[in-house]
């Protein structure tokens, strides 16, 4: 017997095991075939339940991707411009933002109100007169034009800004009787106390960075400097389609971002709750 | 304000300036310059010169920009309704404050970290013809379902596109449902309960109401995704079949990039923000106007 209150658990339950079905099935299943050696099985087993019990499992396909691919240096490429950018947008985004919260100058107004009208530009709406700028500056085919363009950006300079306003007054009167220059006090003051919002700009421009496909499309033209999302595409072009390849490929991708993010969830979540806060 | 602070203001606003003037502003404005000329990506020896409007009448004539546009609109009105419903449908379900809600939060969130291009080429098997999902609808159907090349069909491509970007993005919606959710103060529902109100009726005249600023950000930000709508179409299908997955931005790649033509593809990218700045426009203007009420 079921009183009301276990019922509507159990409802609820159910309801969310649905879902957790629906969002998990296909993660699972990507990682279910790449474990499946053989082409032929995957094709066999691919609308059974058995694709998502491999029998005999093997990571030839993931060998198979080393082999057929610099997939090394796609990685090493992708965690370079992804790990750069961040860096140098934490330095250059928590300097602007500080220098806007913190001081009364001649054109700050100008400043703050150019920052947030720019959080209305979309890049696609710059992408094909910045092909152009770079292409004039030859700087296709490179790491840096796949991480100048993307350092400075309105979204985290706001966010920071509107962190740092907030920053107690009398602390940095206290520092600057100290005799403390203002260098030390952002260095030393300010990014100390701002590490949550910090980590919440650089899970932002982490998640941008790594996902970007339009632009490094654009402008790399080989493996050199290719990222994975690109080399993913281009993998997936070629006939005849392996799909155990293809989906180690993808599992590669994915498993270490998830896995990341589970472990840093409680971070993402909230950070993707001060994203919507207007 | 001193000297010295002048040094220190401009030693720390210097390299973001510098970076937002030469990529964001400069492209910006240079998006509008180049509409008016026939600029190409590889100069062309006969130069470049200005053509008036000759672009925007191109656009105006250009089928296929009208297509892309068209399906553009398509993707709001279907995809964005029901991605908002769901998103709220799960922030209400993992808020119940049971026990491993949280697990079942992290699952909903998975394919929100994954990069789109996996999550296309991952669903481009689950849509084969012999695939799961066709599997997976003839089972529900008792065989009645025959099987569908969802990919290669001109009236299921677009909808199966839409389908997996509502899978990927929902999640994301979902945590900022979540966050207004709980924004919300228990009191609110402590009041609701002493007055006898049901689930429905708490949902209706409490959580709905109180939720207001989230449901239109929300909504204005699936939109303008939905106008940015460009990897899982060039990845699944490339526009196709016969145009019925082609988009504005696939326009704006294929005109640019693959035709080399920059002031055509500044035409139609002009045209694209501005269509984005009317829907930023109406987002500040309804979440302003509520703000003033508060």
């Amino acid at each position: 017997m079921f009183d009301f209150r276990t019922r509507r658990q159990l409802i609820l339950y159910i309801l969310m095991t649905i879902f957790l079905i629906i969002f998990f099935a296909p993660i699972l299943y990507m990682l279910t075939t790449s474990l499946t050696p053989n082409e032929e099985q995957i094709l066999k087993n691919m609308a059974t339940f058995r694709a998502f019990i491999p029998t005999n499992v093997g990571l030839n396909n993931y060998i198979d991707v080393f082999e057929r691919m610099p997939f090394g240096r796609f990685l090493f490429n992708s965690i370079f411009i992804v790990s750069t950018t961040i860096l140098l947008g934490l330095v250059v985004n928590s300097m602007a933002a500080f220098a806007l919260a913190r001081f009364q100058f001649k054109g700050r107004n100008l400043i703050i109100s150019t920052v947030l009208a720019l959080m209305i530009i979309p890049f696609e709406a710059i992408a094909v007169p910045l092909l152009l700028i770079t292409n004039r500056l030859g700087w296709l085919d490179s790491y840096h034009v796949q991480i100048i363009p993307f350092i400075a950006n309105p979204f985290y300079i706001f966010l920071l800004y509107q962190f740092f306003i907030n920053f107690p007054k009398e602390l940095e009167e206290a520092a600057i009787i100290d005799g403390a220059s203002w260098y030390k006090i952002y260095y030393k003051l300010a990014i100390p106390l701002s590490k949550p919002i910090l980590a919440s700009v650089a899970i932002l421009h982490f998640l941008m960075q790594w996902k970007r496909f339009l632009w490094p499309l654009m402008v790399t033209r080989g493996p050199a400097f290719r990222p994975l999302t690109v080399a993913m595409q281009v993998f997936f072009g070629q006939y005849p389609r392996l799909w155990g390849d293809i989906m180690a490929f993808a599992a590669m991708m994915t498993l270490p971002i998830v896995i990341l993010f589970i472990i840093l969830q409680d971070r993402y979540v909230s950070t993707v709750a001060r994203s919507g806060i207007k | 304000m001193n000297r010295s602070n002048g040094t220190v203001i401009s030693s720390f606003l210097t390299p973001a300036v510098v970076l937002l003037l030469a990529f964001m502003i400069l492209p910006f404005a240079m998006a509008f310059v180049l509409s008016f000329t026939n600029s190409r990506l590889i100069p062309s020896p006969r130069g470049t010169s200005n053509v008036g409007l000759t672009n925007y009448e191109k656009v105006m004539n250009d089928d296929l920009f009208w297509t892309g546009l068209k399906h553009n609109f398509y993707f709001v009105i279907i995809v964005v309704p029901i991605q908002t419903a769901l998103a709220l449908l799960l922030a209400i379900l993992v808020n119940q404050k049971l026990k491993f809600s949280k697990f079942f939060r992290t699952f909903y969130f998975i394919p929100t970290v994954a990069a789109m291009v996996t999550i296309a080429v991952v669903w481009s098997f689950l849509y084969h013809p012999n695939g799961l999902i066709n599997a997976f609808l003839k089972t529900i159907t008792g065989g009645y379902w025959g099987g569908v090349d969802f990919l290669n069909n001109k009236a299921w491509a677009f909808p199966a596109i839409m389908a997996m970007s509502i899978w990927q993005g929902v999640g994301f919606q979902m945590l900022i449902f979540l966050a207004g959710l709980q924004d919300i103060p228990e009191s609110y529902y402590e009041a609701a309960d002493i007055d006898g109100a049901n689930d429905w009726q708490k949902f209706r005249f409490i959580t709905l109401p109180q939720l207001k600023n989230t449901t239109t950000f929300v909504v204005i930000s699936t939109t303008i995704l939905a106008f940015r709508l460009f990897t899982q179409v060039l990845v699944m299908t490339n526009g196709g079949p016969q145009s019925s997955t082609y988009t504005v931005m696939l326009h704006i790649y294929n005109m640019a990039y693959k035709r080399l033509n920059i002031g055509y593809g500044s035409s139609l990218t002009v045209v694209f923000f501005l269509i984005i700045l009317t829907i930023s426009l109406i987002q500040r203007y309804l979440l302003g106007e509520e703000r003033e009420v508060v």
